[in-house]
């Protein structure tokens, strides 16, 4: 089955998500952010990175790009739409998720790996995890600390510790469907126990079932 | 300092008889967008005119150099039809003036210096080395060099996967900011920076041209510091991490398409640089019109234009019939794009600007007729008086000696910047920042790069050749710890004012070091850069020559040693020679006192023994680690560390435990293994504690003085 993985200019995480995405049995196709039609695609992925090199404030232009129509109408049919750190930002610039992402509370850009638990087993993200399962996944970001002042987020996955700052230490969030979903840390970084962890693969999986589960635009 | 008697040649950096061979050359006066040319191409920066001679004594060929120095990388053949692409620069003065920017624009450049070569961009590294921490303003500069690599590198989207830090009294007034970049490449994308043949277009892409960075080359790196530094700061470079992002994915479509004949990066002498050098390489020269450049401001005068250092700039001569198709990627990689040249049959590059010829000069003679100086060497007088006053430790307590090395920011954990560089994009770090040396994966090949540099000043102040030899030998430990073979060497040579002979002995010392290392070990040099001047009122750095090396893992381990392996149980072996008492240049001296005695040299004998022993032990061992700063008990401390598990070693002595001799690593085994030639069991895993001979600490006290190394020192 077919994902679009939108390509902002300033992208950069893009192909780790196709490679990771395609080791588990999907079909990850790059789309540019031009693109005004999804069709034929049974979800979207907007993968990590720098899109529009975060002018104006991070996701605030790529929010604005063209691909986010076709992404607006999948979201509101239900197809599973998942945003990754930079792709997270996006999502809630878009007003796709609720709550904003702000700088992290220590002022500085933090790559390591973090503990995070499974809180909400019944997104497109979640779906193939245990209900308190811990992850060990990097987060690699500065503007990963989460707020939302309206408290209407629905926190799917949770910081063990508190990195940056983040209300209700979320590290992912879904709207109230549960097919759009948000997340800090990159699970397609942790694919693989040679990089130090392979923890990321169940919420690809869930997220690849998800997609199956789902009929194309 | 300038005045109005100041003639424009020496406002410009250039010496009287320079001035003089440019007239020759042209047979009459320079006109002044001429003049601005020569300036920027013949600085030290540049043309290398005090360290070229003695540079030719590096090795540099070897069956899979591909391309050696003198481009933009070097490039080595690694198997399958890969190549790696690899070089090394330094960004000092800019740094110092302003640390962010100066360290940013560092990232940037040497980015472009490799994917010109046709390369992608797969990871960075840097070598930064600042006075101690004590000091309010060291700490801005390290804060603001740190800032500025994870600034432009994490935005830029490649992977900054450390390097190393160093902090010595000798760079307070001048920091050293080195960086490095490895790319790879399928054999048939290779570009060179040539302009090709007569009739090629050149094709300005990426950033506009405006009045930054203007004689940055000249007027900041070429010259010394005093305390009107400051002013100097409109000669450096702002960087924008989005537009290279843009122009790396746009020129690598150009050359997935093979769309260009040649392309030439803007750095250092702007477009004065990036016209004669590809022109003067294919014999040939070149149009170029000025008015075409597109501009990020107005009025700007023509020697304006050809001498800035705007960033993210290329470069590309392009066959006439494809450049609507390089205009198309430019614009949808939403990137600029000007047609400013067509290359020339004869060897003369003409310029113009406002419909008006401003230069007209032999393309080749900007770079190939630069000065060559045969500075006067000599060897400084004061080098036998700190040969004859070695560091003599005596009996040490083990413990506190031990916690005291380990809160050095020089010595304990760089988590403090490296966690602050994405250093896992891309899906290929396998071994990764706070090890000796870095591990990428080659996707599909079952191939890995391992990639270390290292340096360090004070052993090469007491002496430049054995020091920079031990660089070498250090380095090619390191990546052999991950299991490669050492396959080909960078170097950045950080000196002090080569007008003073010292200075230039302490170059033609480290050059012959390097050279005699690299050719003991096999390996060629395919890239170097030097960067002199490093004074600040009349005090020199320590000689500070950086050596990277890259070593292939073919077939790379299955599971590659790494410090977090070892579990209780486990042996702990030492694998190299016996240490002497020699402690010159070591973190222990350093914690002590001042430098003295001559250091332990090199033995090829040896050190070619014990790298082939590491590579096959990097195929069994869970943890390899190499003794180097803070000696052996750093090395057990820091596998405590990160395994979180105590050890028993059974070694006593303050050579044994702090010697920095080299040659030397830790395997960590399972017990009932095949024990190798060179080594020798010193202990075992196991507790909560590190005891060594009658002394104990917990691995958790380790921990935090290694940890709060750099933060403590920055809180201070």
């Amino acid at each position: 089955m077919r994902v679009a993985v939108a390509v902002f200019p300033g992208s950069n995480c893009e192909h780790d998500v196709v490679r990771a995405l395609g080791t588990l049995g999907a079909e990850p196709e790059l789309v540019w952010h031009r693109e005004t039609d999804l069709e034929g695609f049974n979800g979207v992925v907007l993968p990590g990175g720098f899109a529009h090199g975060d002018a104006l404030r991070t996701g605030a232009i790529a929010a604005l790009s063209p691909i986010m129509e076709p992404v607006r109408r999948m979201a509101e049919s239900g197809k599973p739409v998942l945003g990754i750190c930079n792709g997270f930002q996006i999502l809630c610039e878009a007003g796709m998720l609720p709550g904003a992402l702000i700088a992290n509370r220590d002022l500085a850009f933090i790559c390591r790996f973090v503990e995070v638990e499974v809180v909400d087993t019944g997104t497109v993200l979640t779906a193939a995890a245990e209900p308190g399962q811990m992850l060990r996944i990097p987060l690699n970001s500065y503007e990963g600390n989460w707020v939302d002042p309206a408290r209407t987020g629905r926190v799917v996955v949770r910081y063990a510790d508190d990195p940056n700052g983040s209300q209700d230490r979320a590290a992912a969030v879904a709207n109230e469907a549960g097919n759009v979903v948000g997340i800090m840390p990159h699970p397609e970084r942790a694919s693989d126990p040679l990089l130090g962890s392979d923890d990321g693969l169940v919420l690809l999986e869930g997220f690849v079932r998800s997609l199956r589960a789902s009929v194309p635009a | 300092m300038t005045t109005m008697e100041t003639p424009v040649y020496a406002q410009l950096g250039m010496t009287e008889e320079e001035y003089r061979s440019v007239v020759s050359i042209l047979g009459r006066e320079p006109r002044p967008a001429e003049l601005a040319m020569y300036s920027v191409m013949w600085s030290e920066h540049c043309s290398y005119k005090s360290s070229r001679a003695h540079l030719r004594r590096f090795p540099t060929e070897a069956p899979w150099v591909v391309v050696g120095p003198g481009e933009n990388a070097g490039v080595v053949d690694i198997g399958d039809g890969w190549l790696a692409a690899i070089r090394i620069e330094s960004h000092n003065h800019p740094s110092f003036v302003e640390p962010y920017q100066g360290a940013a624009t560092g990232v940037g450049g040497i980015l472009r210096d490799v994917f010109t070569m046709g390369a992608r961009p797969v990871a960075l590294w840097n070598q930064i080395r600042f006075g101690p921490l004590d000091q309010p303003r060291n700490r801005y500069l390290f804060n603001g060099v740190v800032g500025g690599i994870a600034g432009y590198g994490n935005a830029v989207g490649v992977p900054t996967l450390g390097g190393e830090i160093e902090f010595d009294d000798c760079y307070s007034g001048n920091p050293l900011v080195n960086v490095m970049c490895l790319g790879i490449l399928r054999k048939e994308q290779l570009v060179l920076g040539t302009a090709g043949e007569p009739g090629n277009v050149a094709v300005l892409l990426g950033a506009a041209t405006g009045r930054d960075g203007i004689g940055g080359a000249s007027v900041l790196a070429s010259a010394s510091f005093d305390e009107e530094a400051a002013t100097k700061r409109p000669s450096v470079q702002v960087g924008d991490p989005f537009e290279e992002k843009k122009l790396i994915e746009a020129c690598l479509e150009l050359y997935e398409r093979d769309l260009v004949a040649g392309i030439q990066d803007l750095g250092a002498a702007g477009l004065s640089c990036a016209t004669s050098e590809p022109a003067g390489r294919a014999g040939l020269g070149m149009d170029v019109d000025l008015d075409r450049v597109h501009l990020r401001e107005t009025g700007m005068t023509a020697p304006e234009i050809l001498m800035s250092e705007s960033q993210e700039r290329m470069l590309a001569f392009v066959r006439p019939d494809n450049v609507d198709e390089v205009l198309e990627v430019a614009e949808r990689w939403e990137i600029d794009a000007s047609v400013i040249g067509t290359v020339r049959a004869d060897d003369r590059l003409v310029v113009s600007h406002d419909g008006e010829l401003v230069a007209d000069v032999p393309a080749a003679s900007l770079a190939d007729d630069a000065p060559l100086y045969h500075r006067p060497v000599e060897r400084p007088g004061w080098l036998d008086d700190l040969w004859s006053r070695p560091f003599q430790p005596g009996e040490v307590p083990v413990i506190d000696t031990l916690l005291d090395l380990l809160r050095q920011p020089g010595v304990g954990s760089a988590a403090w910047a490296y966690e602050q560089y994405d250093h896992m994009l891309f899906l290929g770090t396998v071994v990764g920042p706070g090890h000796d040396g870095s591990l990428l994966r080659v996707a599909g090949t079952g191939k890995g790069l391992a990639v270390s540099t290292d340096g360090n000043g004070r052993l090469c102040l007491l002496d430049p050749r054995r020091g920079s030899a031990r660089l070498v030998w250090e380095a090619a430990l390191n990546v052999a710890v991950t299991g490669a073979r050492p396959l080909a060497t960078v170097d950045n040579l950080n000196l002090g004012n080569p007008e003073k002979p010292e200075v230039m002995w302490q170059l033609v010392e480290v050059v012959e070091g390097i050279s005699g290392a690299c050719e003991a070990l096999g390996i060629p040099v395919v890239g170097g850069n030097v960067s002199l001047y490093n004074e600040t009122d009349g005090a020199d750095i320590n000689p500070t020559p950086v050596v990277g090396v890259l070593g292939l893992a073919d077939p790379m381990p299955a599971l590659p040693p790494r410090l977090d392996r070892a579990e209780p149980g486990m042996e702990i072996w030492l694998i190299g020679p016996e240490p002497t008492d020699n402690f010159a240049g070591s973190h222990l001296e350093r914690l002590h006192g001042p430098a003295g005695g001559r250091p332990t040299a090199a033995d090829p004998e040896v050190g070619l023994a014990v790298i082939d022993e590491a590579v096959r032990l990097a195929h069994v061992a869970p943890v390899l680690h190499d003794v180097s700063d803070g000696g052996l008990a750093v090395t057990i401390a820091e596998i405590c560390i990160a395994s979180g598990v105590g050890a028993t070693i059974e070694l006593e002595g303050t050579a044994e435990l702090f010697g920095e001799d080299p040659h030397r690593f830790v395997a960590v085994v399972t017990p009932g293994w095949d024990p190798p030639a060179l080594g020798r069991r010193i202990g075992v895993m196991g507790g909560d504690s590190l005891r060594i001979g009658d002394e104990s600490v917990s691995v958790a006290a380790l921990a935090e003085a290694w940890r709060g190394a750099i933060p403590e020192a920055m809180r201070s």
